[in-house]
């Protein structure tokens, strides 16, 4: 019997390998691959939840979860096409333009 | 019964997917299993009633946000990363790590949580396009015209950046 508790350990389990991504991958693309992976990690619980409580509004936030996710993906993949070609590297140690 | 079997074979197909994502030396293959993890994460929709969201996963993610991904990647051609060996294991040990006590942790939260004691069969009306059209135009109105907002500051926003500056 699967029930609510399964899917959000799958969810969480898919939140804590993009944590994974973000802390041990460098490269800025691979960062922001990390991201998708939690965008959709919360996906995934939001969904579940809306089929628990019957209520479809968990899944008009997915929807708004998505376009958010897209807005996001379109700067920061901008952000990274601008880093490649001014500083010539997407390592995210590298990058320190604002540390100091 | 049959919900446990495709859940698991999604599930674990899905997870497997996702550890691929992160551990694969080539941008270009963990894209691929991104998009891998995002087809099975629809059937889970499937299964739990959201049509329209799985259907919006694919379209959207699939479709659009990896096409891009891939593009950018092409487009990059970029080098492996290059770490010292002691930095990198540092880095792993700690991410992996820290990783792990956040799971066990809110696995620990999510099963001692208060939630509904059912987990009832999904209604066949509760994911289709009407229903969360409705709902999108009537309660999540205002939510949703402010999302028009937000995408024509990222247009602006990428036109912006990407732009060459020939003075430079």
């Amino acid at each position: 019997m699967i029930t609510l508790t399964h899917y959000l350990v799958a969810s969480a389990l898919l939140f804590a390998i993009g944590l994974v991504g973000i802390l041990t991958r460098r490269n800025v693309l691979m960062i922001l691959l990390s991201i998708e992976l939690i965008f959709n990690a919360a996906n995934l619980a939001f969904v579940a939840y809306a089929r628990a409580w019957g209520d479809v509004g968990g899944q008009v936030v997915v929807f708004f979860i998505i376009t958010v996710a897209a807005a996001e993906v379109t700067v920061g993949l901008a952000i990274a096409v601008l880093l490649s070609r001014q500083l010539k590297t997407l390592n995210a140690d590298e990058i320190s333009l604002l540390k100091w | 019964m049959s919900e446990a079997v495709f859940f698991y074979l999604f599930t674990t197909v899905m997870v497997l997917a996702a550890l691929s994502v992160v551990l694969n030396r080539q941008p270009i293959y963990s894209v691929l299993s991104l998009l891998l993890a995002m087809f099975c994460l629809a059937a889970l929709f499937v299964m739990l009633g959201a049509y329209f969201v799985a259907a919006l996963q694919i379209l959207l993610y699939a479709g659009a946000v990896l096409v891009l991904f891939l593009f950018v990647i092409m487009l990059l051609n970029l080098e492996p990363e290059a770490l010292s060996r002691m930095r990198l294991f540092t880095l792993r040990t700690a991410g992996t790590l820290s990783a792990l006590v956040f799971f066990l942790a809110l696995s620990k939260i999510l099963r001692s949580a208060g939630q509904p004691s059912t987990f009832p069969n999904p209604s066949p009306s509760s994911g289709t396009v009407e229903s969360v059209g409705r709902l999108l135009f009537s309660t999540y109105l205002v939510p949703f015209e402010l999302t028009s907002f937000l995408i024509l500051a990222a247009i602006i926003g990428a036109v912006t950046l990407a732009k060459q500056h020939p003075h430079e």
